[in-house]
């Protein structure tokens, strides 16, 4: 059952949402969407589940025309953001409501739908909770019960806004870990938005990076951390520092850089921009160096520095409390920086 | 300084609300059991008593459609022109009701734009019960949409969204997930509708024409009973819709306290 995204274009108004999108995505896989607000990323997913319709383009499920389809057409499950769940229905009636709502042909008998309903209290681990209503549970449980609802008609393609968002940090990494198992137990094909890297990252066989409409780069963890394909990603993935820096047959330099070391990919001649991560950023003491340390916070494990230029830019540099050298790097010692790790666009292109 | 609001609170009430009442009952029953009753079954009270009970009965249920329509409209879609439409809807609240009264007049008026048109076809709706409704819809047509309308613009449409995408059709996701959410805004705006509508005078006054057991409506039968100087007669009709109006009051205050 493979998800076919074509050349999809979307605007509001005159804001453009979807620039051209195309995305496959194959029988049974995990795919996060990441993206900053405003990226495109939860219009894509309504989209696919029909809740919003495209300017052009197309969208295809195992060949069949989905545009074609109404959303009640489509078997998706959906999790809102929010959950949406019904607040005048109990758990079980919630659960219930996409197999009580079916035509009466179709429709299952109401023991049926009872057992399906136990079945999946049981698979959720929500037992105890079955005659509650929504108000009467923490965020947690409801995230539950709004998964358990789009599981019970049995879904083609699940389909989660947000997953996590409206949860605190201890019950979002036990809920990720949850969400992986029930999808590797469902083996339904899911999609979930999310602006949290390390989300996307832990929960998704792959991640599918948007901004302004369009995607920027389809990879895993590693590809895409160390690979990033444009500035943006370089940034998105925190590479927040950008220094000045000149290619010269294949080798990085600057003013206070040592990055001769880190590879080019193959970058024509010509002034570039190098991205670099706080943490990749070593400031080694040089009396000539052109940066001085401004401050230094201690945060435990790790020394913040701010180092600042003449011009009076600041950049800080993360290390290891107890890495070596660290100690020598007091306010007013002037560095030169040696980049561990970083990217390097040409410089039109930034 | 508590105890001197208090007190000026609860005799401002006594004099300008519960005084007053209470006056309607004593000047109705001022001739005795005999003479209240004698004035209540005059055939053209009741007739009076009925025509309001009619107009209220046709012009409510339209009235919470035409919320209920309104409102999902305004709160679930985006279109061009929106906002142009939930201040239209909002317009009878601040145009006096006698001013469409008139303005109907001009209209569908012998004399007026449709007035000719009308007349050809046989319709009379001035100076009959078409009129008088009419004008009663206009006057009662925000205070379904007032309650409703910002209770669904919070709820947003993501419940509905959520209902449709587990299967059900359009009818299914208004009677199971929209209704029930509205329920009590709903019942408490079709109790506003209703005392407005029993209760309105000055845009009907100018539509109905007044006729005695025919186009009389209850409030403009109350001021010819009083202009013909016959105060118990007054105070007795004004006691059915003071009746009314506790009812009306009871409900809302029972619908307030389960909502």
């Amino acid at each position: 059952m493979t998800i076919e995204i074509a050349q999809m274009y979307k605007s509001f108004g005159r804001t453009e949402v979807l620039r051209g999108i195309d995305l496959t995505v194959a029988n049974g896989e995990l795919v996060a969407l990441l993206g900053p607000s405003g990226s495109g990323k939860t219009t894509l997913l309504k989209i696919i589940a029909g809740l919003d319709w495209p300017d052009r383009g197309g969208l295809a499920f195992d060949g069949q025309d989905w545009l074609q389809l109404s959303p009640q057409d489509r078997r998706i499950g959906f999790v809102f953001q929010n959950y949406a769940l019904f607040p005048q229905m109990t758990v079980r009636d919630n659960i219930a409501f996409g197999l009580t709502v079916r035509p009466r042909g179709e429709r299952p008998a109401k023991a049926q739908i009872a057992s399906r309903v136990n079945e999946l209290l049981g698979f959720l681990q929500i037992d105890a909770l079955g005659d509650r209503y929504p108000a009467q549970l923490s965020g947690g449980q409801r995230q539950r019960v709004a998964l358990g609802r789009a599981l019970a008609i049995e879904p083609t393609v699940l389909l989660l806004d947000e997953p996590f968002g409206a949860l605190d940090a201890a019950v979002r990494r036990d809920l990720r870990r949850w969400l992986r198992g029930v999808h590797d137990a469902m083996g339904t094909t899911t999609i979930f938005v999310t602006h949290d890297q390390e989300e996307a990252f832990e929960l998704a066989d792959r991640v599918v990076v948007m901004n302004h409409g369009r995607i920027e780069q389809i990879g895993n963890a590693a590809t895409i951390h160390d690979a990033p394909a444009t500035p943006f990603i370089a940034d998105f993935m925190g590479a927040t520092i950008h220094l000045p820096v000149a290619v010269r047959e294949g080798r990085i330099g600057g003013a206070g850089i040592d990055a001769a070391h880190l590879p080019t990919a193959d970058l024509p001649n010509g002034p570039a921009q190098l991205f670099v991560r706080p943490e990749d950023l070593l400031p080694i003491p040089d009396p000539s160096g052109p940066w001085s340390v401004s401050s230094v916070t201690n945060t435990g494990s790790q020394l913040r520095l701010i180092l600042s230029d003449a011009s009076g830019t600041e950049i800080p540099a993360d290390l290891r409390r107890r890495s070596p050298g660290a100690q020598g790097l007091t306010p007013g010692v002037r560095v030169h920086l040696r980049p561990e790790a970083g990217s390097v666009f040409p410089a039109e292109t930034v | 300084m508590r105890r001197v609001l208090i007190g000026t609170a609860a005799l401002l009430s006594a004099v300008f609300i519960v005084v007053p009442l209470v006056y309607i009952f004593v000047q109705a029953f001022s001739a005795g059991w005999g003479a209240y009753v004698a004035n209540i079954l005059d055939p053209n009270t009741l007739h009076a008593i009925w025509l309001t009970t009619l107009v209220a009965i046709i012009v409510v249920p339209v009235t919470i459609a035409f919320g209920i329509a309104a409102s999902w409209l305004l709160s679930k879609f985006v279109f061009p022109g929106r906002g142009l439409l939930t201040t239209a809807i909002e317009l009878p609240f601040s145009i006096s009701p006698i001013i469409a009264g008139i303005c109907y007049l001009l209209l569908y008026g012998r004399q007026g734009l449709l007035g000719g048109w009308l007349s050809q076809n046989d319709i009379t709706i001035l100076f009959a019960l078409p009129g008088i409704i009419m004008v009663t819809m206009f006057v009662t047509t925000p205070f379904v949409v007032r309650e409703v309308l910002p209770l669904m613009q919070a709820q947003g449409p993501d419940q509905e969204q959520a209902a449709v995408t587990l299967g059900a059709g359009g009818w299914q996701v208004f009677r199971r997930v929209t209704l029930p959410n509205i329920r009590w805004a709903l019942l408490y705006g079709a109790v506003l509708c209703t005392a407005r509508a029993v209760g309105e005078f000055g845009g009907v006054a100018i539509v109905s024409g007044s006729i005695r057991g025919k186009t009389n409506t209850l409030p403009l039968h109350v001021e010819l009973l009083f202009n013909d100087l016959n105060v118990v007669g007054a105070f007795a009709a004004s006691t059915v819709l003071t009746m009314i109006a506790l009812v009306v009051l009871i409900v809302k205050t029972v619908l307030e306290r389960r909502g």
